[in-house]
């Protein structure tokens, strides 16, 4: 059965990892769901939803406080979750690992805490020209409040970064870099090791928002040496508002508390509070315990298959989707050739992208269209938005021929 | 003709397609057959900010009434605008700021009247009702 051939790719068998995502066998419009946008979020296997539903059911109960039974099984799971992410990016210690709302929250935390003791007049923040918009803004923020200048590392028609371009702008008066790890809009994996290698040879700090790149790549944040670096659950199987802040436990150390409250404290009087430890002091508040829990079953989830066999299996599906889109008249990437990982951008020439998504969605194909929080990019290429495909490891060949199509579709009926 | 007797002409057209992509297939042609608006008036200043497709809107106040011409640079928004612009152009401003459009939640469309939308459809609606009140507290002052 060719069928079977090319859907057991790397060990993984595609149609048993489809049936353990419930949302998967929806219908829209009368036509079975292929789903494209998972750049934006990730469907939830059974094993999340679970997870989620147990903790509510029989052990709910508020962490880190009560001696009683519940409160210590919720406060275990809890912290077991901490412990997976760990080991998942490899941080040298648990307590590197800060839970947050999601990616934005996680570099906003950065942002303001670095800048309000470290950042001055006439100081610079390094970015790239392909981050998105959450590692834009914190930035601009911050910078307008200190005076300080926020520069941009060029990108080249293909969508890389201009290394060139990198290291001119690495001048003696930046203090910070905060680069992404994989392109969301266009697919570009970006050669963080070596931006790092740069930038601490003059102690500069750097911080990889990897919101793209945790669900494709393998991460180890001590292999890359990153200061900080930022993930979301939710596009990596786990629960929505919820998210990961790693961060070096001498930087941890050295900046100040984000946000004030319970759990944050060790002491309060009201002429002197003494902050809590490390990851407690940054995580002020009763925090998202289903969420941790969620994110951990993610975790055991990804690592049931094996993330390398993910990898290799989403890697096998990109290359036969680039081969298949490039084959479509008319069809133009956004975004480079080669070394990408994740979302394929692209256009049809002569057609806007909003009536593109609009005629795929109407043939139950979820592609997301328009700037993909990354409008200096799309204005970069002088675009107003690009359609984009974002594949995970639970999408098959199959479905790449339905996209075929449906493009083919949509060309006849808008020309 | 009024502005709910051209919302019940739509709704009357659009049931002749059951089929979701014969819906569109119509809303494509409206906007292929309808040239919308005079070249000068494209201008930045008569742009509906949208999200993703662009609209350009343009009013003119003639005998009372007002007529609008409008565009997209996207097919599927020109389409919709069309049929808004068939609904409401060459009322008075009382009856547009009046106006309930309930057209395209009947024919299906309602989705493209929600904020994440944003697909300008939604801003244009909340424009040509701006203008409407506008000339009609015009016209009460002269």
């Amino acid at each position: 059965m060719l069928q079977n051939d090319a859907d057991i790719i790397a060990g993984i068998d595609v149609e048993k990892v489809r049936s353990d995502f419930p949302l998967l066998t929806r219908k829209i419009y009368g036509k079975p769901l292929v789903y494209f946008d998972n750049a934006a979020t990730s469907q939830k296997p059974t094993a999340v939803l679970d997870a989620l539903e147990d903790y509510y059911r029989k052990y709910n109960a508020n962490v880190h406080r009560g001696v009683h039974s519940l409160s210590q099984e919720a406060t275990e799971a809890y912290e077991g979750a901490r412990r997976k992410v760990a080991a998942y990016i490899n941080a040298a210690y648990d307590h590197e690992i800060i839970f947050t709302r999601g990616t934005t929250e996680s570099i906003n935390l950065v942002a303001a805490t670095f800048a309000r003791k470290f950042l001055k007049e006439g100081d610079v923040v390094l970015i790239s020209a392909m981050e998105h918009h959450s590692n834009i803004v914190p930035w601009q923020l911050v910078c307008e409040e200190k005076n300080a200048k926020l520069e941009v590392i060029a990108i080249n028609e293909h969508g890389e970064l201009l290394m060139d371009d990198f290291e001119k702008k690495l001048t003696d008066k930046v203090k910070f870099v905060s680069i992404t790890y994989v392109s969301n809009s266009l697919g570009t994996i970006n050669p963080v090791q070596e931006i790092i290698k740069r930038a601490h040879a003059k102690n500069i700090p750097v911080l990889i928002d990897a919101a793209q790149a945790v669900v494709h790549l393998p991460i180890d944040v001590q292999k890359l040496d990153a200061d900080f670096l930022a993930f979301s659950s939710h596009k990596i199987y786990g629960p929505t508002g919820f998210g990961i802040l790693y961060g070096k436990e001498e930087w941890l150390n050295k900046l100040p508390p984000y946000q004030g409250g319970g759990e944050m404290i060790k002491t309060v009087t009201f002429e002197k509070t003494i902050y809590n430890d490390l990851p407690y002091k940054f995580e002020a508040g009763t925090p998202d315990i289903a969420g941790a829990i969620g994110l951990g079953a993610a975790i055991d989830y990804i690592n049931s298959h094996g993330k390398d066999n993910i990898f290799k299996a989403e890697e096998e599906l990109l290359e036969y989707a680039m081969d298949a889109l490039t084959s479509v008249k008319g069809l133009r990437i956004v975004g480079p050739l080669t070394n990408r990982v994740g979302s394929i951008s692209f256009l049809l020439e002569g057609f806007h992208p909003f009536d593109v998504g609009e005629i795929l969605d109407k043939q139950g194909i979820a592609v997301r269209t328009g700037h993909h929080c990354t409008q200096p990019v799309m204005d970069f290429f002088c675009i107003p938005g690009t359609v984009r495909a974002s594949l995970s490891f639970y999408n098959t060949r199959e479905e790449i021929d339905k996209l075929v199509k449906g493009l083919e579709k949509a060309r006849m009926m808008l020309g | 003709m009024t502005i709910n007797e051209a919302q019940d002409e739509i709704i009357e057209e659009f049931a002749f397609f059951p089929e979701w992509m014969e819906k569109y297939e119509y809303i494509i042609q409206l906007a292929k057959d309808l040239p919308l608006i005079d070249g000068q008036y494209k201008t930045e200043a008569n742009i509906i900010k949208g999200c993703q497709s662009r609209v350009w809107l343009h009013p003119e106040f003639k005998d009372g009434k007002i007529f609008f011409t409008a565009d997209s640079d996207a097919l599927i928004t020109k389409g919709l605008v069309a049929m808004v612009v068939k609904v409401l152009s060459g009322q008075t401003p009382k009856e547009i700021a009046d106006a309930e459009i309930y057209f395209i939640d009947e024919i299906g469309l309602r989705t493209h009247l929600s904020p994440t939308r944003s697909n300008g459809l939604l801003s244009m609606l909340k424009q040509m009702k701006l203008y409407a009140v506008a000339y009609q507290a015009q016209s009460l002052q002269n």
